[in-house]
């Protein structure tokens, strides 16, 4: 991006990722650097900010246990019979009891995609940290959890027993590799996503200092930022359906 | 390599070069923050949240149905009420029309006794006067027998017979009885 | 050398950027069948987005790997 600063005018549009010390001046300080892990950074604040979104939704908004519902209390239960509809549909009746799990993924990158379309704040589910760790929890979670419940019967889902004898052992490769590219694009799915969104409503916001096309510009960003709003509820949905997805293979035995 | 050049270019832009999602400085940071989050979220969920709305939603299911029941009570209440309201209107009306008859029945031998009874009395007053005319008639032929045998006796007299009393009785009496 | 580098940096990351064009593609076709079908049997629909969205994204997932090659040419290497 240098050479766009050369000619007068400069977009940065991945600088809205950085990860940096919250509670820090940077006239005065380095805030970006050596960051150690327990330091309170923007990651910091805006997943807290989601866990508050959260508690304020399903906690708060749920405590009058109205059987009228509120209208906050009846978006809570709307979520609640959404994904609990997904479960049930998607793993069978055994999969109910990961319900709460799947709930915590659906609503932590629901709340986490939306607060970061606020202007300024910072996407933590753009950060391909926060996604892969996200998307690991899943794989190693049904990974093991098929092997615990099914043995090594689990593996026989790599065997297509459907198919000729011969493909098998060629097609199990296949099922092999696309079982571990699972967690991969399933986490750069969701990083992908955003981070591309929001990096797109940067360089259009980029492109309203020129005043030739900045109305075109300014539209521009307004569309995307539809699109993306969008975008932030079906990836939310997407990750959690295809967690559901991967949790039928090891609740619901090997696959053919 | 020739990213050195442009990290430097970059650096003195203002800005770091490159992702900052590669930056691997950082992931602890993120994935410590993240456990946390997640941690908390799902432990809110698991043990606050969802057991809540779960027991709000069984709450208002298992109200609908007693809701329901209760109408589907209350309907068979209602058409059971109104069939022996049917019932008592059916009942009523067949006395009253039992009542009706009844009364029309005594008010017709009411009528029929006093029919009669004024009948007789018509009866006993047209024989009374029958009587009377009767006797009126006698009277008044008793009347013209006197005038006829006087006016024979007259008649004859000036004639210039000798009027026999008997016979002119007889022969008027034979005249007006014939 | 540098500025060679940087030149086949940027065309790089154009030519990845291409691979989205048949992510677009593969999320028309997608969309476009479903609609058909949708229009086809209304009533089997509703049951039928869940899959909708799984297709989707997985055909939308193989062009972020091409966006994300071209990210990476542009800012990591």
């Amino acid at each position: 991006m240098t050479d766009v600063a050369e000619t007068g005018f400069a977009i940065h549009p991945m600088d809205q990722f950085i990860v940096k010390r919250f509670f820090c001046d940077a006239a005065h300080a380095d805030c970006t650097t050596n960051i150690e892990w327990y330091e309170i950074t923007n990651v910091t604040v805006w997943m807290a900010a989601t866990v508050l979104a959260i508690v304020a939704l399903m906690v708060f908004g749920s405590r009058g246990r109205a059987i009228i519902p509120s209208r906050i209390q009846s978006v809570g239960e709307m979520i609640y019979g959404f994904i609990y509809k997904m479960v049930e549909d998607v793993t069978g009746h055994d999969g109910v009891k990961y319900f709460p799990y799947v709930m915590t993924l659906f609503l932590f990158i629901l709340f986490a995609n939306l607060l970061g379309l606020i202007p300024g704040s910072f996407t933590t589910t753009s950060h391909v940290a926060v996604t892969v760790t996200l998307a690991l929890m899943v794989f190693l979670g049904v990974t093991l959890l098929g092997l615990a419940k099914n043995g090594l019967g689990f593996l026989g889902m790599f065997w297509v027993s459907s198919a000729p004898l011969a493909l098998r052992p060629v097609l199990a490769v296949i099922e092999v590799i696309s079982y571990f590219v699972r967690p991969v694009s399933h986490s750069i799915r969701l990083a992908g996503n955003l981070m591309a969104g929001h990096a797109v409503m940067k360089v259009f916001a980029g492109f309203a200092s020129m005043a030739v096309i900045s109305p075109v510009a300014v539209g521009a960003v307004t569309a995307i930022y539809g699109l993306e709003l969008l975008v932030a509820v079906v990836q939310a949905y997407v990750f959690t359906i295809l967690t559901c997805v991967y949790l039928k293979d090891a609740v619901g035995g090997a696959h053919h | 390599m020739a990213t050195e050049a442009h990290e430097a270019a970059a650096g003195a832009a203002g800005h770091s070069a490159g992702m900052p999602q590669l930056d691997t400085s950082t992931w602890g940071n993120q994935i410590t923050w993240l456990l946390v989050a997640l941690v908390v979220i799902y432990l809110v969920l698991r043990f606050v949240a969802l057991p809540r709305i779960g027991a709000v939603l069984a709450d208002r299911s298992s109200t609908i149905t007693n809701d329901l029941a209760a109408a589907e009570e209350l309907k068979q209440k209602a058409l059971a009420a109104e069939k022996a309201y049917l019932a008592a209107l059916d009942k009523a009306r067949a006395e009253a029309g039992k009542i009706a008859a009844e009364t029309k029945a005594e008010i017709q031998a009411e009528l029929d006794k006093e029919i009669a009874k004024a009948d007789v009395q018509i009866a006993a007053k047209s024989a009374e006067s029958e009587g009377r005319i009767a006797e009126i008639r006698a009277g008044a032929l008793e009347a013209v027998t006197e005038v006829a045998k006087d006016t024979a006796k007259e008649l004859v007299s000036a004639l210039g017979g000798k009027a026999d009393a008997r016979s002119i009785t007889a022969a008027v009496t034979a005249k007006v009885k014939g | 050398m540098v500025e060679l580098a940087l030149m086949g940096k940027y065309i790089g990351a154009g030519l990845a950027a291409i691979g989205l064009g048949g992510a677009g593609i593969g999320v028309g076709n997608i969309a476009g069948n479903f609609l058909a079908g949708a229009l086809r049997n209304p009533s089997a629909a509703a049951s039928q987005t869940a899959n909708l969205f799984v297709g989707i994204a997985f055909a939308e997932a193989l062009g972020i790997f091409s966006f994300l090659i071209a990210l990476l040419l542009m800012f990591a290497v």
